[in-house]
C-alpha cells in the first residue's frame, strides 16, 4: 500500500468518522436504528456544494449544511415521537424522502467543486502536499467534535439523554422530557452526519446524489470495531472508538483493494467488507466464549 | 541456467527498444455494466494492439467502485499513490474522484457524457493540465430524427430514466430541445430503481406515441420491465443502448462501448507515447451502430421504413 492511499485511506476514515459518531448517538446513546444517515450525509454534501458555488464562505455553507442535516434528524424524531410510527420506519421515510430533496437542492444528480475554494483551500497553498492536508484538516475537526461531543454526554443535558436511551420509563420517572432528548439526539446525530457529507464532497471534488449509499452499514461498521477494540463503559473511548473504527475500516477496504495476490477480484469487495464486519462482531464473542469454558 | 535465462531476456529486451519501457495504466469504473465493461475491455485492447501487453511490458489494474461513491474515493487515492503512468476513470463520478486528487498524473476519462459541467476540464479544446478523455455524449438529435423517420406521425415521446443520474438528466434537456425544434412534446416519466421501471412505463401509456431510453444505467438494467409495458400498450421503444435492441427494443442508435473504449485507449497511447494530456482535445466517441428488430416491431403492428433496413448496421433476428 503506497504512502498517498494509507493516507487517503485515513482521511475518507476520518470524515466518516463524523458518521460513525452520530451512528452511536442514535443507535448506543439513544438506542434508535435511524436510517436517515443514508439522506442526511449526501444531503449535507449537497447543501454545502450548492452554496458554495453559489459564493458563499465554504465553513457557512458547512454550518448550513450541519443545520440541514439536524432538521432531516427533526423530522424523523417528529413521525417518530409525535406521529407514533416505529423509529426504524419513521427514519426509512425520511431516507427516501431526502433522495428527492437532495435532487432538488442540487437541481441535477452530480454537482462539481473540482475548481471550487473549499474549506481546505487556503490551507493547500502552506507548503504540504496535498494528500497530506486533507487528513491533517479533517483530523483537527474529528477532534474538536469528539470533545465536544464528549463533554455534552458529560453534562447534565447529555446524561439525561444517556439516560432516554438506557431505560426511558426510569427516566420519565425521573422527571426527564425523553420526547425533547429524542429530538435533541437526532438533531445532533444527523448534523455530524451531514459534516461528514459535507467534508466528504468538499474533499473529493464532487457531491453526488447516490454517495449516501451503505453510510449506515459503515458507520455501524466503524462503531463496532471501536467497540470490539476498546470494549470500555467509558463514553470518551467509546468515541475514541468510533474515530479509530472508522480509519480501521477504511485501511481494510484498502487492504481488500490491493488484495489481488490473494486472488481476489474488484467485484468481491462488498464479500470482503461483510466478512471484515462480520469477524470484528464474532471475534469478542469468542474471546468471552473461552474464558467462560 | 539462470544466468541463460536472464540473458535471452536482455536480448529480448534489447531487440524490441520500443517496449522496453515498462508503463502501468489504472482503470476504474463506478460500477460494472455491460457497456462500462465493454470500455474497459477496449481500453485493455488497444493497449495491447499498440504493443503494451500485460505480463510483458504493461502493469494494468482494473478496480470497480461498486456503484459506492465513497469506495471511488478510496480507488482513486490507491490509484494515484501507485503513481501510475495513465489513470482511466470510466464514468463521471470515478473521473471525478481520480481529478480531484492529482495534478501531475496523466488522466483519460472515459463513458463522462459533459466532462465541462463535471469540471474535469474547463474546455473541451486543448484541456490544459493533466486530464483529457472521450466524452460519449448520446447523438439525441439523430435518435429524434430516426423516430421521426419511422414514426412520421409523432407527436409525443415519452422518456423513462432515472433522475439521479447525471448523466441521463442531461440527454432528457437535450431530448426535450431537440424535440421542440422538430414540434415534438417530450413527457418525462422516472424511475429511481430498477423495480420502479414496470410502473414508469405504465405511467406513460396512453399518452405518448412512443418511448424513448437514454443511456441510463437504471432503466436499461431493467429493460424487460419497459418492454412488456410496450408491447401490452402497443408502442414502440427506442433506446440509446444498442444491446437493448435485442432484448426487444424496436431500434436503437448508439455507440458501440466496446470502440468507445479502443478510442479511449487510443489516447491513453498518445498519452505513453510522449503525448501531453493538455495538448488533446476531448471529443465525443465516434461511430454509431443503428441496430434495428423488425420482430418487435411487427408485435406491435409497426413496419420499419425500407430506408431505416438498407441502412441499419445489425438486423436482430
Amino acid at each position: 500500500m503506497s504512502q498517498i492511499a494509507f493516507l487517503g485511506a485515513v482521511e475518507l476514515g476520518l470524515v466518516f468518522a463524523f458518521v460513525a459518531i452520530g451512528v452511536y448517538l442514535a443507535f448506543r446513546i439513544l438506542d434508535f436504528p435511524d436510517l436517515t444517515v443514508d439522506g442526511s450525509f449526501p444531503l449535507g454534501a449537497a447543501v454545502a456544494a450548492v452554496l458554495i458555488i453559489a459564493g458563499w464562505n465554504p465553513w457557512l455553507a458547512t454550518a448550513i449544511a450541519m443545520a440541514a442535516g439536524a432538521l432531516a434528524g427533526l423530522v424523523t424524531a417528529t413521525l417518530n415521537v409525535k406521529f407514533r410510527i416505529l423509529n426504524l420506519l419513521a427514519s426509512i421515510l425520511t431516507m427516501i424522502a431526502l433522495f428527492s430533496v437532495n435532487l432538488r437542492v442540487m437541481g441535477k444528480p452530480n454537482v462539481a467543486l473540482i475548481n471550487q475554494d473549499t474549506m481546505l483551500s487556503p490551507f493547500y497553498g502552506l507548503g504540504l502536499p496535498e494528500f497530506y492536508v486533507r487528513p491533517l484538516f479533517v483530523a483537527v475537526l474529528v477532534l474538536i467534535a469528539l470533545l465536544l461531543v464528549w463533554r455534552f454526554l458529560a453534562s447534565d443535558l447529555g446524561l439525561a439523554m444517556r439516560a432516554t436511551g438506557a431505560n426511558p420509563r426510569m427516566a420519565r420517572a425521573q422527571g426527564v422530557k425523553t420526547s425533547l432528548h429524542i429530538y435533541l439526539g437526532m438533531a445532533l446525530s444527523n448534523a455530524l452526519v451531514a459534516l461528514g457529507g459535507s467534508l466528504f464532497a468538499q474533499t473529493n471534488g464532487f457531491a453526488d446524489v447516490t454517495s449516501g449509499v451503505g453510510t449506515i452499514v459503515v458507520g455501524l461498521a466503524a462503531v463496532i470495531i471501536g467497540e470490539t477494540l476498546f470494549h470500555s463503559r467509558l463514553i470518551i473511548w467509546a468515541l475514541i472508538g468510533c474515530v479509530v473504527g472508522s480509519v480501521l475500516y477504511r485501511i481494510a477496504i484498502q487492504l481488500a483493494l490491493s488484495s489481488d495476490i490473494l486472488g481476489l477480484k474488484a467485484s468481491d469487495l462488498n464479500l470482503v467488507t461483510a466478512v471484515l464486519v462480520a469477524c470484528a462482531l464474532i471475534l469478542p464473542r469468542l474471546r468471552r466464549g473461552r474464558a467462560t469454558a | 541456467m539462470k544466468f541463460l535465462t536472464a540473458a535471452a531476456i536482455a536480448t529480448l529486451a534489447f531487440v524490441q527498444p520500443a517496449l522496453a519501457r515498462d508503463v502501468t495504466v489504472d482503470v476504474t469504473a463506478i460500477v460494472e455494466h455491460p457497456a462500462l465493461d465493454a470500455v474497459r475491455d477496449g481500453v485493455k485492447d488497444a493497449l495491447g494492439e499498440a504493443g503494451f501487453k500485460v505480463g510483458e511490458n504493461l502493469t494494468y489494474n482494473y478496480e470497480s467502485a461498486q456503484g459506492n461513491p465513497g469506495t471511488a474515493a478510496q480507488i482513486a487515492r490507491q490509484f494515484i499513490g501507485n503513481g501510475p503512468d495513465v489513470i482511466v476513470p470510466i464514468s463521471t463520478p470515478s473521473a471525478q474522484a481520480v481529478v480531484s486528487g492529482t495534478r501531475d498524473i496523466p488522466v483519460v476519462f472515459s463513458a463522462v457524457t459533459d466532462p465541462v459541467g463535471a469540471q474535469l476540464v474547463k474546455q473541451l479544446q486543448k484541456p490544459g493540465g493533466n486530464v483529457t478523455g472521450l466524452s460519449d455524449l448520446s447523438p439525441v438529435a439523430d435518435h429524434v430524427a430516426l423516430i421521426k423517420e419511422i414514426l412520421p406521425s409523432v407527436k409525443t415521446i415519452g422518456v423513462l430514466f432515472n433522475p439521479g443520474e447525471t448523466n441521463s438528466v442531461t440527454l432528457v434537456e437535450l431530448l426535450k430541445k431537440y424535440g421542440a425544434e422538430q414540434g415534438i412534446a417530450v413527457v418525462e416519466s422516472a424511475a429511481t430503481r430498477s423495480s420502479e421501471v414496470q410502473n414508469a412505463a405504465r405511467a406513460l401509456a396512453g399518452r405518448v406515441d412512443a418511448i424513448y431510453v437514454p443511456t441510463d444505467n437504471t432503466i436499461v438494467s431493467a429493460l424487460e420491465s419497459a418492454v412488456t409495458v410496450a408491447i401490452e400498450s402497443k408502442l414502440p421503444l427506442f433506446t440509446a443502448d444498442t444491446d437493448s435492441v435485442s432484448r426487444g427494443a424496436v431500434a436503437a442508435l448508439g455507440f458501440n462501448y466496446y470502440d468507445v473504449g479502443k478510442q479511449t485507449g487510443a489516447i491513453v497511447v498518445r498519452i505513453l507515447n510522449g503525448e501531453k494530456p493538455g495538448d488533446i482535445d476531448i471529443n465525443v466517441a465516434a461511430g454509431t451502430d443503428l441496430v434495428i428488430n423488425p420482430a418487435a416491431a411487427e408485435k406491435i403492428g409497426l413496419t420499419l421504413p425500407k430506408s431505416v433496413v438498407d441502412r441499419a448496421t445489425k438486423v436482430i433476428k
